[in-house]
């Protein structure tokens, strides 16, 4: 945590000042990459790793005369969003120019959409903690990405203290996407939320693989703190162009309390754009106000109007796939399973697809649920997995599932047999077969054991038979133990007690 | 031989089918022409008198192949349409050097029916300006006196047609471009209804008033290049498909067109010499069966005004590409990008084209958009609605082309608001997007006239078929004598220098145009 007067206690709204509470007020703004196979204005591919400007052509490289020329497909993408989002679409929407000289911005403008965006009033909610929220989304809108400047020659890779930079226009005129919400985030942590999930839903939307490493996500972070309860606005600074969720939340963590010291000093928070640096934790200012671009915004004259066919508009709604948080309801429903395992399962639409096809090899949806939010997770995020990659097939999982609901393999060596069937890529029974990892009932061959348990902690025994029953836990346990987790516990229970008792 | 002074594409179409000349002769007739006149005109700023010669023999070698019906004619092209493997410079130093790798599709078109390119011509830098004086490279001369402008932008391409150096020609029209320099050079020249033609490749100024145009020696010639101009072109979302084709004009009579003489561009500046001829030209209307009558588009005064905001605005964005990082002149020695840029477009833009630069960017900028660039697109849409109501009452709308004949080289160029004033009659088609033709109606004191007809948005053969009847009946005739040489040559004090005019795509030398 840094310093200031105030401290910040996670997904908690209140921020405790000096004199008094304050909360948080959070927009973000979030530029999604999309997967078309070509650019926005023009036929060149959209890639990644491509050799340096390979991927150009006389309207990304903005030779003169060149015209730009709408990708339908990302327009039909980008409604996908909108829709999902629960926008508005009119009936057209307007590309303007945004005017500003840079070398990645070969035109010196970006095409991008101003005051007839694509889609507007739209809302998004999203789990934080137990709580679900509603953020309301002001707009979202179609543009064109920069090229990537690469600094060359600095010890930081940033522009200051480097001795020369390169351009690759291959990214330039890639297809973005930017989502504007209103400032309804009430913590850094909703914050994070916010976004996770909102990637979850683009990536189930099957429009951008938001791959975070290639900043196909990114996004500004505007943030301001008022008194707690109140409803007023205050002065909001901006965070601009980050790409990681753990930063995001360190940042705005770090900001919080900055602001609310100044203002229980008497100051007043300046708006600028804020740089952080994740490095000491703290934010340092980019620019102030005064110094803020003029854009000078106005209607692209080379893009007519984009005429928005409402029929059209509801064939892609009919197209959309079920979203995160319905599927959240349903499997809850369906499945008999508590909300929080269905966030878990069904909010990444990877994980909810692998878990049903689970689920429809006929097992029990609990057991399903434990074993996919459990062993099969935890091997997901060891591995660096996504759902459903990797040699645990859904059929495997249901396989192994239903040994452990027929009793064949006790719930402790089902672990041993997953553990197996990642590292010998082999059928749960086989597995069993193979190492004797099957539950032992017979009681012939438990008997010895029990025995031998019972001989070996003549203390335990005095216990219980003063009278201490409770001890028997104590019994059951050391043979489990002796057994590998193996033993069936009904049988076990029955020959201790018979072997204490007698 | 070929008379390059009178010739038409239709006539030399026929010489060329006829057998009774070759398509490599008609050029070199034309190359001839140049080599004999050009430093007198500096029409061009670069022939590709190599490339020409090569091309034509090959067609006619290929002729079973390569026919078509404007197969083996030579074109002049303004140097602001891209051309690929030839330097296309806007008459900016900026692009002094810049070898596009692309041919704008206008030109794409004609290269594909075989035309022969003679090269690129001159004009006001990125267009900008009503007499050429603003290249940064030469000044053009009127053949009709070498000591007035042509006109501009696209006044090398007038000066060419006129001067014989070429046998027609493609220009650019903004508010003006292509009808006053045809109409200061006695030549027809058409701008077609916004989107007719493809502006693809066409380096923009304005991009919501730029069009490419034919300038001719014919109303029929005109008709006929059009026509292989124009169509849909999935490169410019701004394109359309044409509602009908373009049909070679042949009426002679004008029997029932009913033509309306708004009283807003008579009312003030027209000279008497232009005034006489066009009176006269209107009474001929009626002689062949067409009836003129008052009409009224009130919102005429605020079209300039209007104009001199939205061109500007859009300017400021359209030439902000030109930062010496990808091609073009780029500024040595600059210690950081920001003055790289900074000296790169100081150095390499002329004064007219940074005044617009700094016109748009004001009139875009925050606080004063809407008192400026809103306004100005308010106006345009009472510009447009004007001409809407006009022809619910009129099939035509008629107008001398330009307030006066040419001017002398130099007496507006220190007035940038006296220049502006030479497009008042044609701005408002560009505002409304309209089709309208200049054709020549006679001299005043020796140098052309030019009329003006202005149609509703694709009524092209409309237009096209009333400057036909109307061209017959007025004969014109006359022809350029490339006299007032010596006037032009004191006028000019020498500092001018030639334009360069061979293959080589050699840097042009410094401008003088003030």
């Amino acid at each position: 945590m840094t310093g200031g007067d105030a401290a910040v206690r996670g997904a908690d709204r209140i921020v405790r000042g000096m004199r008094g509470d304050w909360e948080a007020v959070i927009g973000l703004e979030v530029h999604v990459e999309l997967d078309t196979a070509t650019k926005m204005f023009c036929s060149c591919a959209v890639t990644k790793g491509d050799p340096p400007n390979t991927h150009t052509c006389p309207v990304c490289l903005a030779h003169p005369g060149a015209l730009p020329v709408v990708n339908q497909r990302a327009v039909e993408y980008a409604t996908r969003i909108a829709l999902a989002l629960d926008c508005t679409v009119p009936p057209r929407n307007v590309f303007h120019r945004k005017n500003y000289f840079y070398p990645d911005l070969p035109k010196a403008y970006q095409i991008s959409q101003y005051d007839e965006p694509l889609a507007v009033d739209g809302c998004f909610d999203y789990w934080s903690g137990d709580e679900k929220l509603r953020c309301r989304i002001d707009r979202v809108h179609m543009e064109e990405d920069a090229a990537k400047l690469i600094h060359a020659g600095g010890e930081t890779g940033r522009i200051t203290g480097s001795e020369y930079s390169l351009v690759d226009f291959n990214r330039g005129g890639t297809p973005l996407v930017e989502i504007v919400t209103e400032p309804d985030i009430p913590s850094p942590a909703a914050a994070r939320d916010f976004l996770q999930q909102l990637r979850e839903l683009v990536i189930e939307l099957g429009v951008s693989e938001c791959n975070m490493e290639e900043g196909q996500v990114r996004w500004d972070a505007n943030i301001s703190v008022r008194p707690a309860g109140s409803s007023t606005l205050g002065t909001r600074t901006e965070l601009k162009n980050m790409n990681s969720f753990r930063f995001l939340q360190q940042a705005l963590e770090s900001e919080l309390p900055r602001q609310v010291g100044i203002l229980e000093a008497g100051g007043t928070v300046e708006q600028e754009t804020l740089h952080f640096d994740p490095e000491t934790g703290t934010t340092t200012p980019l620019r102030s106000k005064e110094e803020a671009h003029d854009y000078r915004y106005f209607p692209e004259p080379d893009l007519v109007p984009l005429a928005m066919d409402p029929a059209w508009v509801e064939e892609v709604r009919a197209s959309l796939p079920e979203l995160p948080l319905a599927r959240v309801a349903r499997f809850a429903e369906q499945y008999g399973l508590s909300r929080a395992d269905a966030r878990v399962i069904a909010g990444p639409g990877a994980l909810a697809r692998f878990y049903e096809a689970v689920v429809a090899q006929g097992v029990d949806p609990k057991l399903a649920a434990n074993w996919t939010m459990g062993e099969y997770l935890a091997h997901l995020n060891a591995a660096g997995l996504e759902p459903g990659h990797g040699h645990v097939t859904p059929e495997r999982l249901a396989a192994l599932v239903r040994l452990v609901a027929d009793g064949v393999v006790s719930t402790s060596a089902a672990k041993d047999v997953f553990t197996k069937m990642i590292e010998e890529r082999a059928e749960p029974a086989a597995i069993v077969a193979k190492h004797g990892l099957g539950r032992i009932s017979d009681s012939a061959a438990l008997g010895p054991v029990v025995a031998e348990v019972v001989a070996a902690n003549p203390s335990q025994v005095e216990q219980y038979r003063g009278g201490k029953r409770q001890v028997l836990g104590f019994f059951v346990g050391q043979v489990m133990k002796a057994t590998g987790g193996r033993a069936d516990p009904a049988v076990v229970n029955e020959l201790l007690q018979k072997a204490l008792d007698g | 031989m070929v008379d390059t002074m009178r010739l038409t594409a239709r006539e030399a179409k026929k010489l060329l089918v006829d057998g009774e000349v070759s398509s490599a002769e008609l050029t070199k007739a034309y190359l001839d022409r140049i080599a004999a006149v050009e430093d007198r005109v500096h029409a061009y700023i670069l022939v590709t008198a190599d490339n020409a010669a090569k091309y034509s023999t090959k067609v006619d070698r290929e002729m079973q192949a390569m026919r078509g019906p404007l197969a083996g004619l030579p074109i002049a092209v303004k140097d602001n349409m891209v051309t690929e493997g030839v330097t296309t410079t806007c008459a900016s130093r900026i692009l002094h050097n810049y070898m596009p790798v692309y041919t704008a599709t206008a030109v794409r078109r004609l290269w594909d029916d075989h035309v022969v390119m003679l090269g690129k011509t001159n004009l006001d830098e990125f267009a900008m300006g009503s007499s050429t004086e603003n290249s940064g490279f030469a000044v053009t001369r009127n053949p009709w006196d070498l000591g007035t402008v042509p006109g501009g932008s696209s006044g090398g391409s007038a000066a060419a047609v006129a001067a014989g150096e070429a046998l027609w020609a493609l220009g650019s029209d903004t508010g003006g471009s292509i009808r006053q320099p045809a109409a200061l050079c006695g030549v027809v020249g058409m701008k077609p209804t916004y989107g007719l033609v493809s502006r693809y490749g066409l380096v923009a100024f304005a991009s919501s008033l730029d069009q490419i145009g034919p300038l001719t020696r014919s109303v029929h010639d005109c008709a006929l290049l059009l026509r292989h101009i124009v169509g849909k072109d999935p490169r410019d979302a701004t394109s359309v498909v044409a509602p009908a084709p373009i049909e070679l004009p042949s009426a002679e009579r004008l029997d029932g067109l009913r033509v309306g003489i708004p009283r807003e561009y008579l009312a003030a500046g027209i000279e008497p010499g232009v005034r006489a001829r066009f009176e006269e030209a209107v009474a001929l209307i009626e002689e062949l069966g067409g009836r003129c009558v008052e009409v009224s588009l009130p919102h005429t005064e605020y079209a300039l005004p209007a104009y001199y905001i939205i061109a500007p605005a859009e300017a400021s964005a359209n030439l902000a590409r030109f930062d010496g990082v990808r091609y073009g002149y780029r500024a040595a020695d600059a210690d950081d990008v920001v003055t790289m840029y900074e000296r790169t477009r100081g150095e390499g833009f002329g004064p007219e084209v940074k005044r617009r630069i700094m016109i748009g960017t004001y009139a875009l900028s925050a606080g004063y958009y809407e008192a400026y660039y809103g306004r100005a697109q308010r106006v345009r849409t009472l510009v447009r609605r004007d001409f809407t109501d006009v022809f619910g009452e009129v099939d035509l709308v008629a107008s001398p082309t330009s307030p006066t004949v040419a001017f002398p080289v130099g007496a507006r160029a220190a007035d940038p608001l006296a220049m502006y004033v030479s497009d008042v009659c044609t701005i408002p088609a560009n505002l409304a997007g309209l089709p309208a033709l200049s054709i020549p109606c006679g001299l005043s004191d020796g140098l052309p006239v030019g009329f003006q007809f202005v149609g509703p948005a694709f009524s092209e053969n409309r237009v096209l078929d009333a400057a036909h009847a109307l061209e017959t009946a007025l004969g014109f005739t006359a022809t350029p004598s490339l006299g007032g040489a010596e006037a032009a040559l004191s006028q000019s004090g020498g500092a001018e220098a030639a334009s360069p005019t061979g293959d080589a795509a050699s840097a042009p030398p410094e401008g003088t145009a003030s």
